[in-house]
């Protein structure tokens, strides 16, 4: 029997999907939880030290979500930050003058890997999870090439405070880590470009290809432009990851999906189209409270893939419940 | 065929469907004998696929009975019904294009020997199956995607024999094939029919409807007008059957001759691979309708036009000067939009805001460093002078009704000043209050001096909006007709009962 079916009354729903609220709530829950068990965690020079240990990952995310939100994916990141550490060890190797030239060369790089992930998705049609994918095996397999085996060289002094050292003496504060004011100016960059029509009609790329190639957007050339964006944001991310832990083969091992967790924990939907970037750096700000919570709990920081993993799939499950069509 | 056939293999009585409270069919009654050719012929949207899927098993009907081979069914789907010997030959096939012709014929019941496929007997059955309805030359070991669209549709049917079918429906099997091959088709008819099978045909092509059908029941509005013995009656009465209805509906004062401006807009032989020999002239202030069936070349026409699929051959000029236009993009620089007909799949980015929907293709198209404030208040006054309701605007426009939906994606279009305006379907799926509003949104661009091509399926509106008309027919434009022509005269055209009237 069919049913009169009503059209969906043309009212504003109370929680807009892709919104703040819901990544703010879980923080919030966090961090009382935090509270509880480790008041001293708040006190400004832990606070200050996790802030600027996270800024990777954080920036990672807002990378990710560009490409994430344009409908495409990026799995290259993680083995992309372990080529550039490596790199910059290598071609650094101590040598103090080096450094800058070579921080511009790892950005290079990084916006060049993106422009390759870019074009072969967008002009040569190859999903973005297998260009990326084997974007990640070339790197990864480069590197180990080009290094014979074990990472050589090593990295200036210069080149590690970006990611280890702190402006000083701050009132109140105390130390205020170079790695948090990166993240601080690149995160509103972030949201500036997010705001632009650029990054308007990102999202719209990534809800409706049709209707923006329609609209006159050159689709291919915002996604990749946003690979573009991903690939400069894990050249940063490797300049201070390298800096704060030092070079190994293992330096970005994981972090494409930490970075994808944290994207759609922050609310923005994979397969694009919904989402803001401020909700992913957000994401990744609070799974890597949730790991810090993990350990204040004792629970075993090998389980933090499984974490990962399970974080994904209700996040997933829960918008596309709350969703009933796209 | 012998006419008092006592049973029939299919009696259809009473049969009506409603979708979402809106009757497609009411109270129709048919029959097919054995052998039979019986075509059911009707405008877009007089109800005949649904019809067709009722018969097959996609539809449960909400009234009335079905009785095939004198059984009363209620089919649970389409395999249902393929068990049954009800077969069905859609415009789309449903073939593997990886596959052979032969196991692409026995899919799903290949037959086995020892549990494992029998690839000798499947081919040997094939073979056979091909040739009984002589199409011997086509190889049962053929790749199906190297094949031709004709063969692809012999496949399709040896496909329905292979399941023993008794009564095969085909949905406008001549859409997709070109001349020579519509000739191939009418012998397999014939064929078919010599082995008793009943045939259901469905088309907009009278000229075959009358080479191959032996009764004819036309559908209009979800209801039989008649059914007729196709000897007895003509193509002209057919026409009238299928349309003649009144223009009740108020439609905005159409431009008076002083209104139309220069020619802004030309095409000449224009064609491309849906499209031939494509000759038009557009005027500032004028809103041309393009009528014409479903496929006929009238998107194709306006997707050409905007650089969607752009034309291959001929000539276009803009205000006299030659225009290239290869691309969407390049169509909106030279000051052409386009409202698509598939709104939900090509119009709006659902997820996406009132505002981000109506910024869009201003984004696009704008200045990177445009002064963002003075746009944003141009466009929340253009979409508050369409008459957008919304909650607000920064409400997701899928939330909004359809007519709502048209209006945002016309205020996208109006941001940019277009000269030309391509409307496709503009008010298909929208209220009768919202239709009104979007006909005179559409007469107020012309008035204002853009030029306006519209493509519209409902009849009234095409003739009650339009100042000229063209009408399209296999790719070609069939002929022009002035305002104040009749349903009548458009249909005859667009089924090519009317000798051309070239303007």
């Amino acid at each position: 029997m069919m049913t009169v079916q009503s059209r969906p009354l043309p009212m504003r729903p109370r929680v807009r999907p892709g919104g703040l609220l819901p990544i703010l709530a879980i923080l919030g829950v966090l961090l009382v939880l935090v509270a509880v068990r480790q008041p001293d965690f708040f006190a400004p020079p832990s606070l200050m030290s996790f802030l600027g240990r996270s800024a990777p990952i954080i920036l990672l995310a807002a990378g990710q979500y560009f490409v994430i939100v344009s409908g495409e994916f990026d799995l290259s990141i993680g083995s992309l930050v372990t080529a550039q550490a490596v790199i910059a060890a290598r071609l650094i190797d101590g040598e103090p003058a080096r450094t800058w030239p070579v921080v511009l060369l790892l950005l290079g790089c990084g916006a060049l890997v993106g422009l390759v992930n870019g074009l072969i998705t967008t002009r040569l049609r190859v999903p973005s999870f297998i260009t990326t994918l084997g974007m990640f095996l070339i790197l990864v397999g480069a590197v180990y090439y080009w290094s014979d085996g074990a990472p050589k060289g090593a990295l200036s002094e210069e080149f590690r405070r970006f990611g280890r050292r702190a402006v000083e003496d701050v009132p109140l504060l105390g130390r205020i880590p170079y790695a948090l004011l990166v993240l601080l100016a690149l995160g509103a960059l972030a949201v500036l470009v997010a705001r632009s029509d650029f990054g308007r009609t990102l999202v719209a790329v990534g809800d409706n290809p049709r209707t923006a190639e329609l609209s006159g957007v050159r689709v291919w050339r915002h996604r990749t432009i946003a690979f573009v964006l991903s690939g400069v944001a894990a050249a940063v991310a490797a300049i201070l990851l390298g800096g704060y832990s030092g070079v190994s083969f293992q330096a970005g091992a994981g972090l494409e999906f930490a970075a994808i967790t944290a994207v759609v924990l922050g609310g923005v939907a994979l397969g694009g189209g919904r989402g803001s970037v401020a909700g992913a750096m957000l994401g990744a700000l609070t799974l890597e409270l949730l790991l810090a919570l993990m350990n204040f709990y004792g629970v075993s920081g090998a389980l933090r893939s499984t974490v990962q993993g399970a974080i994904i799939l209700l996040a997933v499950a829960l918008s596309a419940s709350r969703s009933p069509s796209r | 065929m012998a006419d008092p056939r006592p049973r029939p293999l299919l009696a259809l009585r009473g049969i009506g469907k409603s979708f979402l409270g809106v009757r497609v069919l009411a109270d129709v009654d048919l029959d097919l004998g054995p052998g039979e050719v019986h075509a059911v012929v009707g405008e877009n949207g007089a109800g005949k696929s649904t019809l067709m899927k009722i018969v097959s098993g996609g539809y449960p009907p909400d009234e009335g009975s079905v009785v095939f081979n004198n059984e009363r069914r209620a089919f649970r789907g389409p395999r249902d019904a393929q068990r049954a010997g009800i077969g069905i030959i859609h415009q789309e096939f449903n073939l593997l294009p990886e596959r052979t012709v032969a196991e692409n014929v026995y899919l799903g019941h290949e037959p086995l020997r020892r549990g494992l496929v029998d690839r000798r007997e499947m081919l040997d059955r094939t073979s056979q199956l091909l040739a009984s309805v002589g199409a011997a030359a086509l190889p049962a070991d053929a790749r199906v995607g190297r094949l031709g669209v004709a063969q692809q549709q012999i496949v399709e049917i040896a496909k329905a024999l292979a399941l023993d079918a008794r009564l095969l429906i085909m949905d406008e099997p001549t859409a997709a094939l070109a001349d020579h091959e519509v000739a191939l088709l009418y012998g397999l008819v014939r064929r078919l029919q010599q082995r008793g099978i009943g045939l259901l045909y469905v088309s907009h092509r009278l000229t075959e409807v009358f080479d191959l059908a032996d009764r004819i029941t036309v559908l209009k509005d979800g209801r039989r007008v008649t059914t007729v013995p196709t000897a007895d009656t003509t193509p002209d009465e057919l026409v009238r059957h299928m349309v003649g209805r009144e223009l009740s509906s108020y439609y905005p004062d159409r431009a008076a001759p002083d209104d139309l401006g220069p020619v802004r807009l030309t095409v000449r032989d224009g064609g491309n691979r849906k499209l031939h020999g494509v000759r038009l002239e557009l005027r500032a202030g004028e809103v041309l309708g393009v009528g014409g069936l479903q496929g006929s070349g009238r998107s194709a026409l306006a997707r050409a036009l905007f650089g969607v699929a752009p034309f291959s051959t001929g000539h276009v000029t803009l205000d006299g000067r030659p225009v290239r236009l290869r691309s969407p993009r390049a169509a909106l620089r030279a000051g052409i939009a386009y409202v698509t007909e598939d709104r939900k799949g090509e119009g709006i980015v659902a997820r996406q805001s009132v505002l981000d929907n109506a910024l869009l293709a201003s984004r696009s198209m704008g200045r990177a460093w445009s002064r963002r404030a003075a746009r944003s208040v141009r466009i929340r006054n253009l979409l508050a002078a369409v008459d957008v309701r919304a909650a607000g605007y920064d409400q997701e426009i899928r939330f909004l009704s359809g007519g709502n939906q048209q209006k945002v994606v016309l205020a996208r279009w109006l941001a940019l000043n277009p000269r030309i305006v391509l409307f496709d379907e503009p008010t298909r799926g929208i209220d009768v209050g919202a239709k009104s509003a979007i006909h005179a949104l559409v007469r107020r661009l012309a008035r204002a001096g853009a030029a306006v091509l519209m493509i519209s399926s409902d009849l009234p509106e095409l003739l009650g909006m339009s100042d000229r008309i063209l009408v399209m027919r296999e790719g070609r434009i069939a002929g022009e007709l002035p305002a104040g022509a009749t349903e009548e005269d458009v249909v005859a055209l667009a089924v090519g009962t009317a000798r051309e009237t070239v303007a």
